[in-house]
């Protein structure tokens, strides 16, 4: 792996997201207006009688982190997007560069374009609502390290597909983290889903983090087992995504399927 | 007294073969090109150049066979060979919403040229394209995007040099401009230069040697000139047209 080739790509992506409106609203506009709209709806919600203490905290607090993971898988797969749209992918892939070190240099882009994000929403729950994420402490650290990761293994899921099957599974970018959403416990707990579903949602990484992020607001401690299962579960998830991903490019190279990518 | 490095051909294939499941897309070639020496690779759509091209460049595996560049076997060598081989289409491009010199400052540290900048401008120079180089790319002529791409394949001073296509979207003159580079590059770098065409007189002026390809394989191979009146034909082009239709020499 050599550190100059992961930075040009980095560099020639942050060149990009300088002048590209598309790109600069990817990533401040979006989540604006999901905080703007989440941020409403839970103050209008805790006027009823009866309503879920700490309403807002636990829903912004959902919402930041949710827009960590999906901000992280979009960092990879969008960075790949790009290259396919200006059909520079060939000049890539017959340039010393290995594959590894265009997966390195997404995810670094991934964590660029995931802390931009979220030093956005954070700053605006704050200015908004008076929500302050940082009350979360020190689990926070694991809670983020942990969906960037899931958000990295499902980028580069994505990204795998769009390489084997061409642009006309471009929508992966976009739908595949979303199809995780409404198994991972963002915006309720896990114990709301039905038997069956309930055991498949502690094979998602994220079920844990929202767990135990709504556990430390309820001020029940420092959730461990739940972090031990998401860094478990993700370590598994990552290797799985990375040795498809490879195994991918080795039958896009079999094929000759890297000249017909933007088809 | 000649080197050993200067005696191995710049590239060496042996037996290639490519199947795309039951389809032959190349069966058996070999071909081996000497340092400084500039090749066309000639035949009719579909008859195996840009398989080849691309098993070359590693975006291909083969069925079988090897590649070697510089005596070096490609499998085993690939980042250390494309550090040293650089490649150019009309078929692919660059990023539109970078300037021509943010795009070939990415290239070079991508090939880990020592001195970026100084590189940028160097190969600007030598294309013309030092008044163009701070526009972006999407804002220029497509003439002017194939020397973008020519001069990001000149990027890191390349030993070798594969081009599919170079001139295809450029008028005479610029077409003109191009051949004498790389006639330029030959002559200043001792660059050896594989190139795919159909425009036959550009083939005729620019290549020591063509391999003539049909239906994968190898059909005839030698000078320009010399295979044309090999076969009775006045010329490259009326060789090609025949070749193309009859499918033989």
């Amino acid at each position: 792996m050599k550190l100059h080739r992961v930075l040009a790509l980095v560099l020639r992506h942050l060149y990009l997201y300088k002048r590209s409106l598309a790109r600069f609203m990817e990533v401040f506009y979006f989540p604006l207006l999901d905080i703007l709209l989440w941020g409403f709806l839970t103050i209008y919600l805790q006027r009823f009688p009866g309503a879920v203490p700490g309403a807002v905290s636990f829903l912004l607090g959902a919402l930041i982190l949710w827009d960590i993971l999906y901000r992280s898988q979009q960092g990879i797969s969008l960075s790949f997007l790009e290259e396919v749209w200006s059909r520079n992918l060939l000049n890539l892939f017959v340039s010393p560069l290995t594959a590894g070190e265009f997966i390195a240099a997404t995810m670094v882009l991934s964590l660029i374009k995931l802390s931009l994000t979220a030093i956005v929403t954070i700053a605006l729950a704050w200015a908004l609502y008076g929500y302050n994420f940082f009350l979360i402490g020190l689990a926070l650290v694991p809670f983020v390290a942990n969906l960037i990761v899931l958000g990295w293994s499902i980028g580069i899921v994505t990204t795998a597909i769009i390489l084997r099957f061409g642009q006309k599974a471009e929508v992966m970018a976009w739908g595949l983290a979303f199809l995780f959403q409404p198994f991972s416990a963002v915006f309720y707990p896990v114990s709301v889903f039905p038997p069956g579903v309930r055991e498949a949602a502690w094979f998602v990484p994220a079920s844990h983090v929202f767990e135990g992020m709504r556990s430390v607001m309820a001020g029940e401690g420092f959730p461990t087992a739940n972090l031990a299962w998401a860094g478990g579960l993700n370590a598994a998830y990552l290797l799985i995504a990375l040795a498809y991903f490879y195994s991918t490019f080795r039958v896009v190279r079999e094929r000759g399927l890297l000249l017909r990518v933007g088809e | 007294m000649i080197s050993i490095s200067e005696t191995v051909p710049a590239i060496e294939v042996r037996d290639l073969v490519k199947r795309y499941g039951d389809a032959p897309a190349v069966q058996g070639v070999s071909f081996a090109i000497r340092r400084g020496e500039i090749v066309g690779l000639l035949g009719p759509n579909g008859a195996g150049k840009t398989t080849i091209l691309q098993t070359l460049l590693g975006t291909l595996t083969p069925t079988s066979g090897s590649v070697r560049f510089f005596g070096l076997d490609f499998a085993g060598n690939r980042e250390a060979i494309l550090a040293r081989v650089n490649f150019s289409s009309t078929y692919v491009s660059l990023p539109y919403s970078l300037t021509v010199r943010e795009n070939l400052g990415i290239f070079a540290r991508l090939y880990g040229v020592s001195d970026p900048a100084r590189r940028v401008q160097e190969v600007l120079e030598r294309l013309d394209l030092a008044d163009l180089a701070d526009k972006w790319y999407s804002h220029l002529s497509s003439g002017q995007m194939t020397r973008v791409c020519l001069a990001k394949a000149l990027i890191n001073d390349p030993e070798v040099l594969l081009l599919d296509e170079p001139t295809a979207s450029l008028d005479p003159d610029m077409a003109d401009r191009v051949r004498k580079t790389l006639v330029g590059l030959r002559r200043d770098r001792n660059t050896t230069i594989l190139v795919t065409s159909h425009n036959m007189r550009e083939i005729e002026a620019l290549c020591d040697r063509v391999l003539f390809l049909h239906a994968g394989r190898i059909i005839m191979e030698g000078p320009p000139k010399e295979i044309a009146a090999r076969f009775g034909d006045a010329d490259l082009e009326t060789l090609f047209l025949r070749v193309a239709r009859e499918g033989r020499g």
